[in-house]
């Protein structure tokens, strides 16, 4: 009987040489990291446990992302005990705001998260890496604490659903599009404590930013993580880093709990509408919905080739009159490339904002609040009741093309039918 | 363990926004995150609760975030323990980690809200004293035992690094 990638790799971080779902495994971890909001739990908790070092400060990665850079007094307050615990235990993975970026998007850009690693993160959209054909996983700051004394975590080993995408993708539908119909298909809790396992056809010749985009939302289908098997895109992805990568796959007679089949030929972009990020539709079956507001950005769809295409629909366009177009790159490194491309000048030309990378609007946090009453789409991964402001404001989620296409128009929009 | 106390019924997938808002973030006070706790859906919510009472809800309780201030803030309000048909898997793990008792039951449809209920930790049994009725639970795996009879992960991995 054979494994799937993910049981190979947890198999691997647990020395055992066999493994079944259902099963409780302590597993050591390549990279514990954690955020302004989950970061000082963790170290309060890792404090009071007596312990005076972390088990290796190589392992650590701290990225104040949430309230940075911090939005009041309180969140300067949870920046500092990052940037001080940093100092004390040596740690070079923290990275301030002038180095920073939004974790999911940070990691694997400088190679931090490499195929074959466990990663836990004490944040949901962990499973990003995924994409890279890594476990990686959420988990919550005690969890953190307890990898920080010695390195492991408990794991419920997960039983894997497949995932295929055959046919060829349309024009303006990619990664974000896939995973909001296999979300919209199987429900928010469609993959309880599931891997997910996303191959065929459509996904091989998929590029690694709309990759990240479909293992980042895995959780908001329950699952655990979300894996896509390395190639040649990821290998050439992982090329140039430092760190050797290592590439497992799953065996051909691996067990899956259950497997789906699509055909995506005829598939249009999604939207998710308010407020699960399952309740999904083709963009086209919603008319004259009016938009308040449209953010670009964010852990699933703030890499470059996602403003590449928000810009090439906004290039020489005015956003539509009341509308607030908000476009924040995931990283320093995005922002600079969408500067030097003149992406960023096609944002402001069209009356948008280009803001420092941060998570803030997509949680509700700062940059971007909703009122009462105001309707958004935004290129994020969650769509809850209140999820970017008042409990009375409604948030619609998409892929860039439909974000920047609505933005233009002032209402959610096919961006071929501009 | 026993516990008893007053039923506040919720429906499927509460998420951790839902628990505790994002701009509530900016605590780790378990009192303060406590005060806000289902604020955004059931904005009485914290003024009904009395010490010890037990929130009863649905499928995929919890999910979203991995943010341990909704356990805390569950704890905070004065919530003795969760009943849901299933736990999204961050919550899960966070509500076995910090010692907040919870059960998975797949009787929550019949357990109305304002219902006085008794927990019995160790044997998994639900009693429902205002139906005068019993409803069987599985208990937690020997491996989750240890970790909340330890009283939490961090007292658990004590005693194991103690122990080797």
């Amino acid at each position: 009987m054979g494994y799937t990638i993910a049981e190979k790799i947890l198999m691997a971080h647990c020395a055992q040489d066999s493994i079944k779902p259902g099963e409780f495994i302590e597993a050591s971890v390549d990279v514990a990291l954690a955020n302004d909001i989950t970061a000082p739990l963790a170290i309060s908790e890792f404090k009071k446990s007596g312990f005076l070092k972390v088990f290796n400060k190589n392992k650590i990665v701290l990225v104040p992302d949430h309230f940075a850079p911090a939005k009041d007094l309180k969140s300067a307050n949870q920046c500092k005990v990052l940037a001080n615990f940093a100092k004390e235990q040596g740690i070079k993975n923290y990275f301030e705001i002038g180095a920073m970026g939004i974790e999911h998007a940070l990691l694997p850009e400088k190679g931090i998260v490499l195929p074959g690693d466990l990663i836990i993160g004490a944040d949901s959209h962990t499973c990003t890496y995924g994409a890279l054909g890594a476990y990686a996983t959420g988990m919550g700051s005690t969890d953190l604490a307890r990898a920080y004394i010695d390195g492991k975590c408990w794991l419920k080993v997960p039983a894997t659903h497949k995932y295929v995408y055959k046919g060829k993708l349309n024009k303006w539908v990619g990664g974000k599009d896939l995973i909001l119909y296999t979300i919209g298909q199987i429900g928010v809790d469609g993959a309880l404590y599931k891997t997910m396992e996303f191959s065929g056809p459509v996904i091989e010749k998929l590029g690694m930013d709309d990759r990240f985009s479909m293992s980042n939302m895995a959780i908001e289908a329950g699952a655990r993580s979300g894996l896509i098997q390395p190639d040649a895109i990821t290998k050439e992805f992982v090329a140039g880093f430092k760190r050797k990568s290592k590439f497992y796959y799953s065996d051909s007679d691996a067990v899956y709990e259950k497997t789906y089949e699509w055909d995506v030929t005829k598939l249009e972009p999604q939207v998710a509408c308010p407020h699960l990020p399952s309740n999904v539709k083709p963009v086209s079956e919603l008319k004259n919905i009016k938009v308040d507001q449209v953010v670009i950005g964010s852990c699933t769809n703030g890499r470059i080739s996602d403003l590449r295409i928000a810009a090439k629909l906004l290039r020489g366009k005015k956003v539509a009159k009341g509308v607030k177009l908000i476009v924040f790159p995931a990283t320093q490194k995005i922002y600079l490339e969408a500067v030097q491309e003149g992406l960023a000048e096609i944002f402001v030309k069209a009356g948008g904002v280009f803001s420092t990378p941060t998570c803030g609007p997509c949680l509700g946090g700062h940059m971007g609040i909703l009122t009462d009453g105001e309707v958004a789409i935004a290129t994020t991964n969650r769509n809850f009741l209140g999820r970017m402001g008042s409990p009375k404001s409604f948030v619609y989620l998409s892929n860039p093309a439909v974000a920047a296409a609505s933005a233009i128009t002032g209402k959610i929009t096919h961006p071929g039918a501009l | 363990m026993v516990i008893k106390g007053k039923v506040h019924k919720f429906s499927d997938d509460i998420n951790t926004d839902d628990i505790i808002a994002a701009k509530y973030l900016v605590s780790t006070d378990t009192q303060e995150l406590g005060s806000h706790c289902m604020e955004t859906i059931s904005p009485d919510f914290t003024k009904k609760v009395s010490p010890g009472d037990i929130i009863v809800a649905g499928n995929n309780f919890g999910c979203g975030s991995s943010r341990e201030h909704a356990p805390l803030a569950i704890k905070g309000c004065g919530i003795s323990a969760v009943i849901a048909k299933s736990f999204a898997a961050i919550f899960f793990r966070n509500a076995i980690n910090i010692g907040l008792p919870f059960l998975e039951s797949i009787d929550v449809d019949k357990i109305n809200d304002g219902d006085l209920i008794e927990i019995d930790l160790s044997t998994g049994i639900i009693k429902n004293i205002t139906q005068d009725k019993n409803y069987k639970t599985q208990a937690f795996p020997d491996f989750l035992q240890q970790i909340v009879t330890s009283g939490g992960l961090i007292n658990w991995v004590k005693t194991c690094i103690k122990s080797q």
